[in-house]
């Protein structure tokens, strides 16, 4: 057990700057772990933290709203002595070994012992000639679906800038909705970041099935205008998509600024070690906002990586609490993600980076089937769509340090989790049983 | 107002008032109740929300259904004929349910 960090100080308790998943799983872990010195958690939303995932699904069908996606309750906070605060937006953070303050926008002042950023990412813009104009978004908060949803309600033509995760759920609700839908990505795949050519493949099939209109290779020129009111978006080629709203979903970038003010090392976000520790060696950070080794690559690449999941933001938020506690944690879930499109289900569990064989496994066409990912001969990762089996089976099994024979894989007849057999040489390194 | 008693693998009991309409799994979330993850928030992805139904609530929901089957194949603590996925345990009004929760979800 090593020194807690902060104690002694004359400025007393932590402060978690980032009302979001990691912040109040980091604010929870730090109570269940026995922590009785105060706790604040600030943020600039006007809202209790809110699961944000289903920002892109269910909130704009108007099933959900930002009370209802709320983690946890206001007697929640009460009882485990955890003062939340919102809309107020941290601009300046002094700090030195002992503790420091937090200055809001406001002008409010908020003292710490210890500090975790759990800040997260902004959306990724692209400088476009009309997106001032009406109707066009961006989405990562509860404020910005909520616009969104009424818009989308009345809209006819919609178009999605970016067929990742984010826009390809948006097109897909609004095209299942009976609208008209483009999505334009400027890559030649769908999903590029995160799955194989072989899910990427299956997706432009399955939306165009749906009746979504897919552009690859995409040029975005301009978003042109009427009346201040987006009223379609000018191609490379010339060609006008019409459109009555748009949404840009490119990405996100990590929030450093105030990371930088501290003078903490970055590098594709905030920079820490396997314990959540930034550079300072006093300050934490968890969730999407930081850049941490994962047990899960420890043999591919520098180790390090930054991920925007809820499994990360909450394993991270875990170590961090334990480390400003002076309790010794390590990462032991394996990374996995979710993204549900229309009817497709799609479930991923590990991460492929590094993969040097890709094993199909069922018939795309049947819309259920997975990708099994292998790097020299053991599985390190899987893509499942409407397989929900194939994907607890795959995440068991790595979170046990197994894997599956890829030559067995390929018959589906035989459940997965009963191919799940000793791995080869990289077992140790692929998990953290 | 339906109550829920979540009696955690070590027998420790965590009794919470919760509100019609929401699942089992939201009540015990909300109110930080240990031994539920529920890293999906309830959209069927992860089976983290894994729970034993005791004998005299099991009759009070709709019984196990296509994915909701499939997943639990997979949960960390293997299924028994009275596992449940919490978040599709709707709670009605005046209604009492006790679940166990299993030693462990991932």
């Amino acid at each position: 057990m090593g020194d807690p960090i902060g104690t002694g100080a004359a400025p007393r308790g932590t402060l978690i700057v980032g009302n979001c998943q990691a912040g109040v799983q980091l604010a929870s872990s730090l109570r269940e772990l026995g922590d009785t010195e105060p706790i604040t958690l600030v943020g600039e939303e006007p809202h209790a933290p809110y699961q944000r995932p289903p920002l892109s699904k269910a909130f704009l069908k108007g099933e959900a709203t930002a009370d209802s996606l709320a983690f946890r309750s206001h007697d929640f906070y009460q009882t485990h002595r955890i003062e939340l605060v919102t809309r107020e937006r941290i601009v300046k953070i002094t700090r030195d070994a002992r503790g420091g303050e937090a200055v809001a926008e406001s002008g409010r002042i908020f003292p710490f012992a210890r500090l975790a950023l759990t800040v997260g990412a902004v959306p990724r813009t692209i400088p476009l000639e009309g997106s001032e104009l009406e109707g066009v978004h961006y989405l990562r908060d509860a404020t910005e679906a909520a616009v969104l949803e009424q818009q989308l309600r009345q809209a006819r033509n919609v178009v999605v800038i970016g067929g990742g995760f984010i826009g390809l759920e948006v097109a897909a609700g609004a095209r299942a909705s009976g609208k008209d839908v483009t999505v334009l990505e400027a890559a030649p795949r769908l999903i590029g970041r995160a799955v194989s050519e072989q899910t990427s493949a299956f997706y432009l099939q399955a939306h165009r099935r749906r009746g979504l209109n897919v552009v690859l290779n995409a040029t975005v020129v301009r978003l042109v205008g009427e009346h201040d009111r987006v009223a379609g978006v000018e191609l490379g080629d010339g060609s006008v998509v019409p459109a009555d709203v748009v949404l840009i979903g490119v990405g996100v970038i990590p929030r450093t600024e105030l990371a930088e003010q501290l003078g903490l090392l970055i590098d594709n976000g905030i920079v820490v070690d396997a314990q959540a520790l930034a550079s300072d060696g006093v300050t934490v950070a968890a969730g999407d906002c930081a850049n941490m080794p994962n047990p899960s690559i420890s043999d591919f690449g520098n180790g390090r990586l930054r991920l925007e999941s809820v499994q990360n933001a909450v394993e991270q938020a875990k170590v961090a609490a334990a480390t400003l506690l002076g309790i010794p944690a390590e990462h032991k879930t394996v990374p996995w993600f979710w993204s549900d499109q229309a009817d497709l289900k799609l479930q991923i569990a590990g991460l492929n980076g590094g993969h040097d064989q890709v094993v199909l496994r069922g018939d795309p066409d049947s819309e259920k089937f997975s990708v099994l990912y292998y790097r020299a001969g053991t599985l390190i990762a899987a893509d499942c769509i409407n397989s929900p089996l194939d994907f607890m089976a795959v995440r068991n099994a790595l979170h046990k340090g197994l894997s599956v024979p890829a030559d067995a894989a390929t018959d589906t007849s035989i459940p997965l989790k009963k191919l799940a057999t000793e791995a080869p040489a990289l077992s140790e390194k692929v998990t953290t049983p | 107002m339906p109550t829920v008693t979540y009696v955690a693998h070590d027998g420790s009991e965590t009794i919470v008032d919760g509100f019609a309409g929401d699942s089992v799994m939201e009540t015990a979330v909300r109110n930080g109740v240990p031994g539920i993850v529920a890293e999906c928030g309830g959209s069927l992805s992860c089976a983290t929300c894994h729970v034993f139904v005791c004998a005299d609530s099991a009759e009070l929901f709709p019984p196990v259904a296509g994915l909701e089957d499939d997943m639990l194949d997979g949960t960390a603590v293997d299924r028994e004929d009275n596992s449940r996925l919490s978040c599709q345990l709707k709670l009605t009004d005046d209604l009492d349910v006790q679940v166990t929760t299993p030693e462990t979800q991932v």
